[in-house]
């Protein structure tokens, strides 16, 4: 029978690198999630306001991101930036800001259109009984905004998670980058190990990520 | 005739270069229920709007009290809390429960105890029949438990003045009856209303005084039997005329 390649898992501590790797895949999302999700909040209600100059910033910010695929933006941070500003600054720092910038333009983006999607009457009669814009926002806007909001910022949380198995392009070793270290170092004692390895990378991001979208779909379900 | 609650001096509203009222006085009696009618986009409405400040006016002014209504002053929440209004499409808070939605204010802006508020919302609820949908979700109601839901909300503030704007136009027929029983229950414990309505005769049966207003201002006014037996104007007869049809005669 051929093998799986599921054997070099268990040679040496493998397994325990594969773990090192995916905390580092991890540690880099986890702190880009927590940035843009406090920064896009701050973003998204400023892009509702009806300033121009503010509007105009973060449109063209937003179309950057967009546009932008992230790979060339972890290079011109990584690779671009440093001769050009004469710092040296490591992979891992400029992957999470990369990701943040990535991060907080579309989660503002999707602040901004939770909060336009509740009704002006909403807001009006909130005021109609009383209420200051405070307690408005507090009581009947952002309650109803965080119900909007949060399928699509697990949405968006997932495939940052995801897509930080591109930041091994710029050096970080990461879960990928040492599956693919594993996979080299035993190219002739397990040639298939490539399978082995790949199928478990794979697992390691969906036993991370299918507890978030589930717990969406709990919150979703309880909130219909 | 009683105090004047509410008192609208030369008014003037627009959009841009669009006038919506113009110049328009009008003085609310306490006790008075007050019907506005006219065409659509006559800008009646937009008075009820003007009233508790959820729109600007360009010109003139309206007090409460003798206390100028104004949407930028410190004292507009506290107005506010005298004068209820009732929307069309009756803007319950859809994330939170019948009681909640109508303690929320009484808790928040009166800081009343949830127990005091509770109690209150309880007796309300009871009195327009909807006491065990206290703990349902605005979603599940139909759109005539809806706005009486959002009747006892305003009324739980203890406004001196309610102010409706078109309460029924977004319901099926068979529940404009409910929610306008409800509503000429109050005018019998001689609640203070100002009420924007299409139904032509439940205005005759609750008005004190009809208020015709057309292209922004006051067409005509008058006792309901004089409006709707006597219009004097002829822009009130033609109006009327819009609600009665004549039978049909087949052609030959």
């Amino acid at each position: 029978m051929t093998s799986l390649g599921l054997d070099v898992l268990f040679k040496g501590i493998n397994m325990q690198r594969l773990l090192a790797g995916l905390w580092v895949s991890l540690r880099i999302s986890l702190i880009a999630i927590a940035i843009s999700i406090f920064l896009g909040l701050v973003v998204g209600w400023l892009m509702t306001r009806k300033n121009i100059v503010i509007k105009a910033i973060t449109r063209v910010y937003l179309e950057i991101v967009r546009i932008m695929p992230q790979m060339v933006l972890l290079f011109i941070v990584f690779f671009g930036t440093t001769r050009l500003f004469g710092w040296n600054i490591d992979a891992e720092v400029s992957s999470v800001i990369v990701f943040s910038f990535w991060g907080v333009a579309e989660m503002s983006d999707l602040v901004r259109s939770s909060l336009i999607s509740i009704p002006k009457h909403q807001y009006e009669s909130a005021y109609a009984l009383g209420m200051s814009e405070v307690q408005t926002y507090l009581s009947v806007i952002i309650p109803q905004t965080f119900r909007r909001l949060v399928p699509l910022a697990i949405n968006l949380i997932t495939r940052m998670i995801k897509t930080t198995s591109l930041v091994m392009m710029i050096g970080v070793v990461e879960v990928l980058k040492v599956g693919q270290q594993i996979i080299e170092a035993n190219r002739k004692s397990s040639p298939n190990a490539a399978f082995g390895v790949y199928l478990t990378v794979f697992i390691l991001y969906f036993i991370v990520c299918w507890p978030i979208s589930m717990f969406s779909k709990k919150l979703e379900k309880k909130w219909s | 005739m009683s105090e004047v609650l509410i008192k609208i001096d030369n008014i003037l509203k627009k959009y841009d270069d669009n006038v919506v009222l113009d110049g328009l006085s009008l003085d609310i009696h306490e006790g008075e229920v007050v019907v506005v009618v006219g065409p659509s986009g006559c800008g009646k409405s937009t008075l009820l709007r003007c009233i508790n400040a959820l729109e600007p006016i360009q010109g003139g002014m309206i007090t409460f009290r003798g206390e100028k209504i104004d949407g930028r002053s410190k004292t507009i929440t506290a107005l506010r809390q005298k004068i209820g209004m009732v929307f069309q499409s009756y803007e319950l808070f859809p994330h939170k429960t019948i009681l909640d939605n109508i303690i929320l204010a009484p808790m928040k802006v009166q800081k009343r105890s949830r127990a005091d508020a509770r109690k209150e919302a309880e007796e309300l609820l009871d009195r327009v029949g909807l006491l065990d949908k206290k703990d349902s979700f605005p979603r599940q109601l139909s759109g005539g438990q809806k706005q009486r839901v959002a009747i006892v909300r305003a009324l739980c503030m203890h406004p001196d003045v309610l102010l409706f704007d078109e309460v029924t136009a977004a319901l099926d027929p068979e529940m404009v009856r409910e929610v306008l029983d409800v509503i000429l229950s109050l005018a019998k414990q001689w609640k203070t209303m100002v009420i924007v309505t299409h139904e032509m005769s439940f205005a005759r049966a609750v008005a004190d005084r009809i208020i015709f207003i057309d292209q922004g201002k006051i067409v005509e006014e008058g006792t309901p039997s004089e409006f709707f037996d006597h219009p004097k104007t002829e822009r009130a007869q033609a109006f009327l005329q819009t609600f009665t049809f004549d039978k049909v005669e087949k052609e030959a």
